[in-house]
C-alpha cells in the first residue's frame, strides 16, 4: 500500500507540469466560462425562461459537449499522457527496477489517470454550479436562484465519469502497450465515432459499447416517470443504468488483464 | 559473491541471445562486462533487474533468489540501462526529488548527489536542455540515490567525450573505495580495463571468458615484435624457416614468443639474410587484441 501512495504521489510530481494535468483544470473552467460568457452577453434571450429549464439550458452547455464528443476524446488523452510521461523518457524500465511491488506501480498509474478524469468532471460539476450562481448574481432577472440541481447536477457528472472507466481502462492499456500516439489515439478516435453515432441513432446494444457509454449515459440520466402526472417539476437522475454497469465491468477486467499482459511483456 | 547466476539463459522468440550464463561477481569489484554490441549485454541487465523473465536458470544477488526476494534486492540495487531515463519536462533536481520520493530518501541526499556528479549549477534547469554528458551525470546521481550496494551501469560511457569518460571512471573508482560493487557493461575493453577488477567477456549470448583482469593479461601471448627495413621479405624468410608471422604491416612484424634464445636466432638469420633489423623486443598483446581475438573465435 505504501508503495502505491508514493507511486501515485510520483505520478502528481511528474504530470503537475504538463498538458495531462491542466487540462482536467482548464477544459472545464474554459467550457464553464463558454456558457457562463453566452448567458452573461445574452442575458435577454433567457430572461423569460423558468428556473428549472433555464438550469438545464445552462448546464447543458458543458454537459452535451461531455456527452458527446468531448469525453471520450478527453479519456483518450489523459490515458495517453500518463502513459506517455514514461515512453517519451524511456523509464518504464526505472520504474519496474524500483523496489515497489509491480502491482502498485502499475496500479498508480491507473488510479491516478482515473483521478484525472475524476478531477475534470468534479470541477465542471462545480463550475457549472458557482458560474450558475455568480450570473444570478450579476445577472438578478435570470431566475436562477428560484431552482437548485447541484445534487442533480453532481449526480449526473458522476454518472458520466462512471460510463468513462469503459474506456480509459482500454485505453489506458493500449497507449501502455504502444509507444507512439497514432496508434491509440486513432483507434480510440474511429472507436468513440462508431459509439456516439451507435448511441445517437439508438441502437438497442449500444449499451455493450463502452465508447457510446458516455452518451448513452446522457440519454439515459432523466428517470421516466409517469408520464400522465403532467409536466416534470423535479428532475430525478437515474444513476445506474445498465450501461454503466457494464462500463464499470469493462474497467476492471481490463484492468486485471492489463496487469497481467505488462507483466508478461519485457520491459523496454 | 554479489551477484550469482547459474545456467541463465534468455530467448526472443526462436532466437536465443543469452546461453546459459554463469557470472561471479565478487564483493567490492569493478567487474567489467565485455562484449560487442548485441552480445546480449543489456538483455543479461534486464534479467539481472528483473524486467524480463528469466528463461532458464537461476540468479542470486546478495545471496538471495532474486524472483523471491524482488524487492528487498532492489532497495540495494542503483542502475542505470542505456540511455539515462530522464524526465525532459523536470528540471535535473526535480528528477531526483521525484525518485527521492519514490526511495523515501531526503532532500539533503539529493543536494549531495547533485554535487557530487557536479550538477549543482544546472540543477534547476529543464533536463531536457542538458548535453549528453551532462544526462548521463544525472542518470549516475539517480541510480546512487538510494546509496545501493550494487551499481549496475549499462554503458555508463556511450556517447560521452574523453573527459566524460575519465570523470564517470574516477567517480566508479571512488564508490568502489566506500565499499561498493560495481557492474559495468561496454563494448570497449579500453575504457574498462583502466578500472576494473573482473572481467567476464560475453559474444553471442555466451560467456567467453571470466576472471581477474590479472588472469585476462596472463593468457595473452607474448608476440616477439621486429622493426626491419622490409617486413615482406623478413616475413617470408622466416615462414621460410618455420616460424610462425602471426602479423605483418609495413614497418613491424609479430612472431610468436617461446624463449629469448628464440629471438636470439631470429635475429641472426634476419641479419645473415641481409635484412636491416630496426629493433627486436618482446611485448604483450594488448588487451583490446585480445578482446578481439576472444570474441571473434566464436
Amino acid at each position: 500500500m505504501k508503495g502505491f501512495v508514493l507511486s501515485f504521489r510520483s505520478e502528481f510530481y511528474k504530470s503537475r507540469k504538463t498538458m495531462g494535468f491542466w487540462g482536467a483544470i482548464l477544459l472545464p473552467l474554459l467550457i464553464s466560462l463558454l456558457a457562463f460568457a453566452i448567458f452573461f452577453t445574452k442575458s435577454e434571450k433567457f430572461t423569460a425562461m423558468q428556473p428549472m429549464g433555464l438550469w438545464v439550458q445552462f448546464s447543458m452547455i458543458g454537459l452535451g459537449m461531455m456527452g458527446t464528443l468531448l469525453l471520450p476524446m478527453y479519456t483518450i488523452f489523459i490515458a495517453y499522457s500518463v502513459n506517455n510521461v514514461e515512453h517519451k523518457a524511456d523509464t518504464w524500465k526505472t520504474i519496474f527496477s524500483l523496489p515497489i511491488s509491480r502491482w502498485s506501480v502499475y496500479g498508480a498509474k491507473f488510479v491516478y489517470a482515473v483521478f484525472l478524469v475524476f478531477l475534470c468532471l468534479a470541477l465542471f460539476a462545480l463550475f457549472t454550479i458557482g458560474f450558475g450562481n455568480l450570473l444570478s448574481t450579476l445577472k438578478p432577472e435570470l431566475k436562477f436562484n428560484e431552482y437548485h440541481m447541484e445534487v442533480q447536477l453532481m449526480q449526473i457528472y458522476f454518472k458520466l465519469f462512471l460510463s468513462s472507466l469503459g474506456i480509459l481502462s482500454i485505453q489506458f492499456l493500449l497507449s501502455l502497450l504502444w509507444a507512439d500516439f497514432l496508434k491509440p489515439m486513432g483507434l480510440g478516435f474511429v472507436a468513440t465515432i462508431v459509439g456516439v453515432t451507435a448511441a445517437s441513432k439508438n441502437w438497442e446494444y449500444s449499451y455493450l459499447f463502452p465508447y457510446a457509454h458516455p452518451m448513452v449515459a446522457i440519454t439515459t440520466m432523466i428517470k421516466q416517470g409517469d408520464k400522465a402526472r403532467g409536466p416534470v417539476r423535479e428532475l430525478q437522475i437515474d444513476m445506474f443504468t445498465k450501461d454503466v454497469y457494464v462500463s464499470l465491468a469493462i474497467a476492471v477486467v481490463v484492468f486485471i488483464a492489463g496487469y497481467f499482459i505488462v507483466r508478461k511483456k519485457s520491459v523496454k | 559473491m554479489v551477484i550469482q547466476t547459474q545456467g541463465l539463459s534468455f530467448s526472443f522468440g526462436n532466437q536465443q541471445v543469452v546461453k546459459s550464463l554463469s557470472l561471479q561477481v565478487p564483493a567490492g569489484s569493478i567487474y567489467g562486462f565485455l562484449g560487442p554490441n548485441g552480445a546480449g549485454k543489456t538483455t543479461t541487465i534486464k534479467m539481472l533487474l528483473n524486467l524480463l523473465q528469466t528463461g532458464e536458470g537461476s540468479i542470486h544477488i546478495f545471496g538471495q533468489e532474486l524472483q523471491t526476494n524482488r524487492i528487498s534486492i532492489l532497495s540495494q540495487i542503483g542502475s542505470l540501462i542505456e540511455q539515462p531515463a530522464i524526465y525532459h519536462h523536470l528540471t535535473g533536481k526535480e528528477n531526483l526529488m521525484n525518485r527521492a520520493l519514490l526511495l523515501q530518501v531526503g532532500e539533503k541526499r539529493v543536494d549531495e548527489m547533485l554535487n557530487l556528479v557536479q550538477l549543482t549549477g544546472a540543477a534547476n534547469k529543464k533536463a531536457g536542455q542538458y548535453s549528453l554528458g551532462m544526462k548521463q551525470r544525472l542518470g549516475i546521481a539517480l541510480a546512487l540515490l538510494n546509496d545501493p550496494k550494487l551499481l549496475i551501469l549499462d554503458e555508463p560511457t556511450n556517447g560521452l567525450d574523453p573527459n566524460g569518460i575519465i570523470e564517470i571512471r574516477e567517480l566508479l573508482m571512488k564508490l568502489v573505495g566506500t565499499g561498493k560493487t560495481v557492474f559495468i557493461s561496454s563494448h570497449l575493453l579500453a575504457e574498462i580495463e583502466k578500472m576494473a577488477t573482473h572481467v567476464g567477456i560475453i559474444n553471442n549470448g555466451e560467456l567467453m571468458f571470466q576472471g581477474t583482469i590479472h588472469d585476462l593479461q596472463n593468457i595473452s601471448q607474448p608476440l616477439i615484435n621486429i622493426e626491419t627495413d622490409n617486413t615482406v621479405d623478413a616475413a617470408n624468410l622466416l615462414k621460410r624457416h618455420n616460424f610462425t608471422v602471426t602479423d605483418i604491416n609495413n614497418d613491424h612484424l609479430y612472431v610468436p614468443f617461446t624463449s629469448k634464445q628464440q629471438v636470439g636466432e631470429i635475429n641472426t638469420l634476419l641479419v645473415q639474410n641481409n635484412v636491416t633489423v630496426y629493433s627486436i623486443s618482446k611485448q604483450h598483446k594488448d588487451l583490446e587484441k585480445l578482446f578481439l581475438d576472444i570474441t571473434k573465435s566464436n
